[in-house]
């Protein structure tokens, strides 16, 4: 992977592996993989998010033994079943569902960084194409495990949610009636959600392996973006960042645990402790909340096949981002302007996940909607969500690719800013004089 | 792929042992063929494991349903499930229908007439699917400033013809297949 290996095999055995099946090698190069130096902690959530699916995957399978995905059990085998009656059967599912909130929380600052730094950049574009992939199939499994609980949220969102489909021309009923095994959502749509639900976190752990595989080429991008120009820019692997990482999970499990033990509720909507009714919508329905922003750009559009295309677009704008920015600066630290706009995007990202957790006729500052500006009032949810959803998309399509900026001057080498600064990282500073 | 590599070399091993001209047509006519089995083959497979997602044989069967309506007060409507979908039965008051019958030439999105919407002699009874066009949602009884629905969602608003008429729908509220059986008695499906 790095193109040589320094692995020497010490005894019989190693050797006699190593000409037959050189894992030890493997793993061996893997810790010792020369990463720079100068990475921070926003860097740490490539280890927190190989942790979380870990933790998904483990107490999912657990899960599994337990849970009855026909239609009529469902709900009971999870509230009754599960929670109550199966030994620490609480303590596992309440990590499972929180775990899949903490999972985006994480991959959601591993995409900020990586925008933040330009790591999406030649030539880590196919890196960053597979962690697009990876997100996607995020989406799909955590959309997949939040229908099984089988309450009325899980209903409501996969009708929603499969309806979205639906919305396509010539291809979107058969689809629907395809997912769904029915004439609606009903127990065949639960029992392939569940069959798909348990697949696709090993295809995303396949991805990640791809992921690293093409991380392991380039090798990592840094905070200054600029390139490692020689061994002495680098540390290994192990032990400098696999500590460094499992510091970082260690708070992580921490914020992870406060949720678990005392907030176990603060990530879910009480309408899931009530039976999915086919009959009955919740009188206020949204989806989760990593998906709010993509769900009120959906809403901000009056036109249905129109809404359902910019949700897809939305989420497609990260796919192109390496085409769309041509900068030959990559780290934000010496993009002033940019940055700015990038700040305002993320407001943006923000004032969309609020607007999707409001009522679709909800006004923005309580007290008077306003007049009237085309079809809703001035101040309400619906014209913000515009509003940011214009931003979104011009941030993309217009200021990345066409922004005129004048950078500040890039550092040489990665170690360069640190040098000049030797009092704000005096251990790193003493090493690269040594070096 | 390797597969396909060491054909060819054992053919080139076989033509350069002989070393006698290959016929390219004759090679090519097995390259087509072998393709076309493959091709072929594959969607054979890949067909039942698609058609196995349809709905089966016992869920197309909940196909039809016999309601009797008289159970349902002027003013009310009754929701129920008709394989396993939502379906409207409301009993509308004169109010209601004449304010449908204005309405049946303001701009809509789907336009309709409100006597396209309901059976001849039983113009009361309006019948329709409760998933909102949109995205399924149920819509909410006498919601939106229609008198008619509005849908929690993502607040589309149907009139008492269950006309679409502001927000993201598409489509009005969808008709079942119903007759009258009798006055008080009607089928679905």
């Amino acid at each position: 992977m790095s193109g040589h290996s320094t692995y020497e095999p010490n005894s019989p055995i190693e050797r006699w592996l190593d000409t037959r099946l050189p894992i030890i090698r493997f793993s061996a190069d893997l810790l010792a993989f020369p990463t720079p130096r100068n990475l921070n902690y926003w860097w740490t959530f490539g280890g927190i998010l190989a942790f979380c699916l870990g933790v998904q995957i483990v107490t999912g399978v657990v899960l599994a033994m337990h849970y009855d995905p026909s239609g009529a059990r469902a709900f009971d085998s999870v509230e009754q079943h599960i929670m109550r009656d199966v030994n620490y059967g609480w303590l596992i599912r309440g990590i499972h569902a929180t775990g899949a909130s903490m999972f985006f929380v994480a991959v959601y600052i591993h995409i900020l960084r990586g925008i933040y730094y330009g790591s999406f950049k030649a030539p880590r574009e196919v890196l960053w194409l597979l962690g697009c992939i990876i997100y996607v199939l995020m989406m799909a499994t955590a959309f997949m495990g939040y229908v099984l609980p089988w309450g009325q949220m899980s209903f409501w969102g996969a009708k929603v949610i499969t309806n979205l489909l639906g919305a396509l021309p010539v291809i979107g009923q058969p689809i629907t009636t395809l997912l769904w095994g029915g004439f609606s959502v009903d127990s065949p749509t639960l029992n392939r959600f569940y069959s798909l639900h348990y697949l696709l976190p090993f295809v995303i752990a396949a991805v990640v392996g791809l992921h690293i595989w093409a991380l392991h080429v380039p090798g990592n991008n840094n905070p200054t973006g600029v390139n490692v120009r020689s061994e002495t820019d680098t540390v290994a692997f192990h032990p400098y960042y696999t500590v460094k990482d499992a510091f970082a999970v260690g708070l992580f499990v921490i914020m992870f645990a406060v949720f678990v033990f005392y907030l176990p509720e603060a990530l879910s909507k009480v309408d899931n402790a009530t039976p999915a009714n086919p009959l009955v919508t919740p009188a206020h329905i949204v989806p989760e909340w990593y998906l709010l922003p993509f769900y009120a750009i959906l809403r901000a559009i009056p036109d249905k096949l129109t809404g359902v295309l910019a949700l897809g677009a939305a989420i497609g704008m990260l796919f192109i981002l390496p085409w769309l920015d041509r900068s030959k600066v990559r780290s934000m630290r010496y993009r002033p302007t940019a940055r700015i706009y990038f700040f305002i995007w993320i407001i943006a990202v923000l004032a969309l996940g609020w607007c999707g957790s409001q009522e679709p006729d909800g006004v923005v500052i309580p007290g008077a909607p306003g007049p009237n500006l085309i079809d809703y009032p001035i101040n309400s949810v619906t014209w913000l969500s515009r509003i940011s959803a214009i931003y979104y998309f011009v941030y993309f399509l217009v200021i990345t690719p066409f922004l005129r900026e004048t950078p500040l001057p890039v550092p040489d080498s990665l170690y360069t800013p640190v040098l000049s600064k030797p009092d704000a990282a005096p251990g790193l500073a003493r090493q690269s004089v040594e070096g | 792929m390797r597969g396909r590599q060491l054909a060819e070399s054992a053919a080139h091993a076989v033509s350069d042992s002989d070393d006698s001209p290959t016929d390219p047509a004759r090679r090519d006519f097995i390259h087509i063929a072998a393709a076309a089995a493959a091709v072929g083959g594959v969607a054979a497979v890949a067909w039942p494991l698609i058609d196995q997602l349809n709905p089966a044989a016992d869920t197309l069967a909940l196909a039809s349903l016999e309601y009797d309506i008289s159970k349902i007060p002027l003013g009310q409507e009754v929701t129920i499930a008709w394989r396993k979908q939502p379906v409207f039965i409301r009993h509308r008051t004169p109010k209601e229908v004449a304010e449908a019958v204005v309405d049946d030439h303001a701009p809509m999105k789907d336009p309709a007439t409100d006597a396209s919407r309901t059976k001849p002699g039983h113009e009361q009874w309006l019948i329709v699917l409760a998933s909102c066009t949109h995205l399924g949602c149920v819509p909410t009884f006498q919601g939106g400033q229609y008198g008619g629905w509005l849908c929690p969602c993502h607040g589309s608003v149907y009139d008492t013809a269950a006309r679409i008429r502001k927000g993201p729908a598409p489509k009005n509220l969808y008709l079942p297949d119903y007759t009258f059986l009798s006055a008080t008695k009607v089928k679905i499906g």
